[in-house]
């Protein structure tokens, strides 16, 4: 697997249109196993997995540092997904990298099962941590942060947040400890989809500026649009290496529900089911990879 | 707030002559250095469960290099400054934010670090009530939460700094230990159990001023999870833990004296639940007292009453703690006299009890 200090190809290059390639497949790989395995319990997170599929792509195919044969190996980047509700599209990519069989996937939420709506880090392995409770998984990152540097390892904590999960008062005091204690390995990635279960964050408790605060509470930031792999493979190239810098985010703009037109931008769907033909049809949507937006995206 | 915290619940004079120099209009900036945090006046050293734990720390990690400590601006209060001295690379005073510091203490803890995390009882076992759970005992992280001034022991802080429903939330909690020392010894004990125990722990702590029971070594015999029956008897058991061991025993000396044998039970460890010893408290004297320093419902008492009624195990029995009520405000000994939570207090209780 890649390391923390491995630059990514030139764009340009053979290598970079072959990776991009590659990682966009992967992407659809996550929307269209997030579709089959929401058939198991008949309702699931779509729209809010959709945001971070290239997400989990770039950084699952082209940045993390892990071992699947030694998932506790002690220096491995660390990845918390502290909006748990999108891990039916990390347990594919868990599976698909070699952590586990993808047939256990078959199981999902069935009673007894590892793999839940939210990820259990003591049932699965290449879960770092358990997360489903919004705000906790910037702390813990942080924590995670701090080993390394009171063990001398030199990984990096990376911790992917929603952004309505910015609302809760828990995650300005880890921005605030992880500024304080200028944690360098701590990368966070906020996935800015623009809307949480009850509509925009900016119409029912708005968050930004989100550069500005970030960037107030002493870290490094980037705003990114969170679907161009180019970009986000930019992004990772352009972090400072961990050390004693300060913290860094990546703001990703997305758009909740990405890939699946009825869905893009539309809270309706943050939890539902496709049934019959709808099923059928937009797994065939998806099959032909990102589409250019129907309407710009961001319909309320 | 720090060394005035520590202070708080003490005696009325342990703040009059520093407020009396703020008031007076005279006090400029050599009045307030005076009040240098890092000092320990009036503290005393060797009896006093919250502030051994930064020492003992100190001196586990010179050979275990998995520990770190963490407080929330309570460094000087809780003695955490103890350990920061001599371990400054492993300690980390994460401000007045003890949600986060509690959830960075699982991420810590899950890259093989053992992760003490010390402040005022109630918030971390109330505030941080859900980071305990969710991020420490459901994920199985070795975080050791050290709740101080427990009870009530803050005194006229009133009710924003008592913590008389710790156990109650505590004990609910599956795949967590709760341990309560009732003394600086015990205290040692614990955390040097605590190295080798699976999964997180919540170790009440009283106020920092606890009399000594378990004299000056930490108590060899020690095991999480077993009772300790410090003296026998045969009418009546008082079974106790933590912050009311000490009045307990001086309670069933004034009883034996009155020729009512009275066993008294350490049930330090409040989850697991020694329930043979509750059992045999029932069936072999005939009448059981439980006291604590918390609320009526949901801690020791009840569990000890779930025990028996599980069981079928009828006998004479009541749970003494704090009435379901916010307290009243006042110095702690007040409190403990009031809520008869002193030796006279529970020998009176114990007496109704029995009738005699």
């Amino acid at each position: 697997m890649t390391t923390t200090d491995t630059r990514h190809p030139a764009v340009g290059t053979a290598e970079r249109q072959e990776l991009l390639e590659r990682l966009a497949d992967r992407a659809k790989f996550v929307r269209m196993e997030t579709v089959r395995l929401t058939e198991i319990p008949g309702a699931g997170h779509y729209t809010g997995t959709f945001s971070v599929a290239e997400i989990f792509a770039a950084l699952y195919y082209a940045q993390l540092g892990y071992r699947p044969d030694d998932p506790d190996w002690a220096d491995r980047d660390r990845l918390v997904l502290s909006k748990g509700h999108a891990a039916i599209g990390l347990y594919p990519v868990l599976a698909d990298v070699g952590f586990f069989d993808a047939s256990l996937l078959d199981d999902y939420t069935r009673l007894g099962s590892a793999f839940g709506d939210h990820p259990d880090m003591r049932k699965i392995k290449g879960i770092d941590f358990s997360s489903g409770s919004l705000g906790h998984g910037l702390s813990i990152s942080t924590g995670m942060a701090l080993a390394g540097r009171v063990s001398g390892r030199d990984y990096r904590a990376y911790c992917i947040t929603g952004d309505g999960e910015l609302e809760e008062g828990q995650v300005w005091e880890a921005i605030m400890a992880a500024g304080h204690f200028r944690l360098g390995s701590l990368v966070a990635i906020v996935d800015r989809n623009q809307l949480s279960i009850d509509g925009a964050t900016e119409d029912l408790m708005g968050i930004e500026p989100l550069v500005e605060k970030f960037t107030s509470f002493r870290w490094k930031v980037q705003r990114v649009d969170g679907h161009d792999l180019s970009a986000l493979l930019d992004a990772f190239d352009a972090l400072d290496p961990p050390g004693e810098g300060p913290p860094q985010v990546i703001i990703a703009d997305t758009i909740k529900g990405r890939g699946v037109q009825r869905m893009e931008g539309d809270i309706r769907w943050h939890v539902g089911r496709l049934v019959g033909a709808d099923y059928d049809d937009v797994m065939a949507e998806l099959s032909r990879g990102l589409q250019p937006l129907a309407t710009g995206g961001g319909r309320d | 707030m720090t060394e005035e915290t520590a202070e708080a619940g003490g005696t009325a004079e342990a703040g009059g002559a520093t407020l009396s120099g703020l008031f007076s209009g005279t006090a400029g900036p050599a009045a307030l250095k005076d009040r240098n945090p890092s000092t320990t006046k009036g503290i005393p050293s060797s009896s006093t469960p919250a502030f051994v734990a930064g020492d003992e720390l100190a001196d586990l990690a010179e050979t275990d290099p998995r520990i770190v400590v963490l407080t929330a601006d309570l460094a000087n209060a809780n003695r955490t400054i103890d350990f920061a001295q001599r371990h400054p690379d492993r300690f980390f005073n994460m401000g007045i934010a003890e949600q986060n510091m509690i959830s960075v203490a699982a991420g810590l803890a899950s890259t093989g670090l053992i992760p003490y995390v010390a402040t005022f009882a109630a918030y971390v076992a109330l505030l941080g009530c859900e980071q305990i759970r969710t991020d420490c005992a459901y994920t199985g992280m070795p975080v050791r939460i050290l709740g101080h001034h427990s009870g009530m022991s803050l005194g006229f802080y009133g009710t924003s700094h008592h913590s008389l429903e710790d156990l109650a939330i505590m004990r609910s909690i599956a795949d967590l230990t709760v341990v309560c020392a009732a003394d600086a010894n015990q205290l040692r004990a614990i955390l040097r159990a605590s190295l080798t125990h699976k999964g997180a722990m919540y170790i009440r702590l009283g106020r920092g001023r606890d009399p000594e029971v378990y004299g000056k070594e930490p108590p060899q015999n020690f095991l999480l999870g077993k009772a300790v029956r410090i003296r026998e008897g045969a009418d009546l058991t008082i079974i106790t833990t933590g912050s009311q061991l000490h009045a307990s025993l001086a309670a069933a000396d004034a009883l034996a004296a009155a020729s009512i044998s009275t066993r008294v039970v350490d049930m330090h460890t409040i989850k697991p639940f020694d329930a043979d010893e509750a059992l045999k408290a029932a069936r072999e004297t005939g009448a059981v007292l439980t006291v604590e320093e918390h609320n009526i419902t949901g801690g020791l008492g009840s569990a000890v009453a779930e025990v028996l009624a599980d069981a079928g195990v009828g006998c004479k029995f009541r749970r003494h703690g704090v009435p379901d009520e916010h307290v009243l405000l006042g110095p702690p000994a007040a409190l403990y006299t009031h809520y008869r939570l002193d030796a006279a207090g529970i020998e009176a209780v114990a007496r109704e009890l029995l009738g005699r």
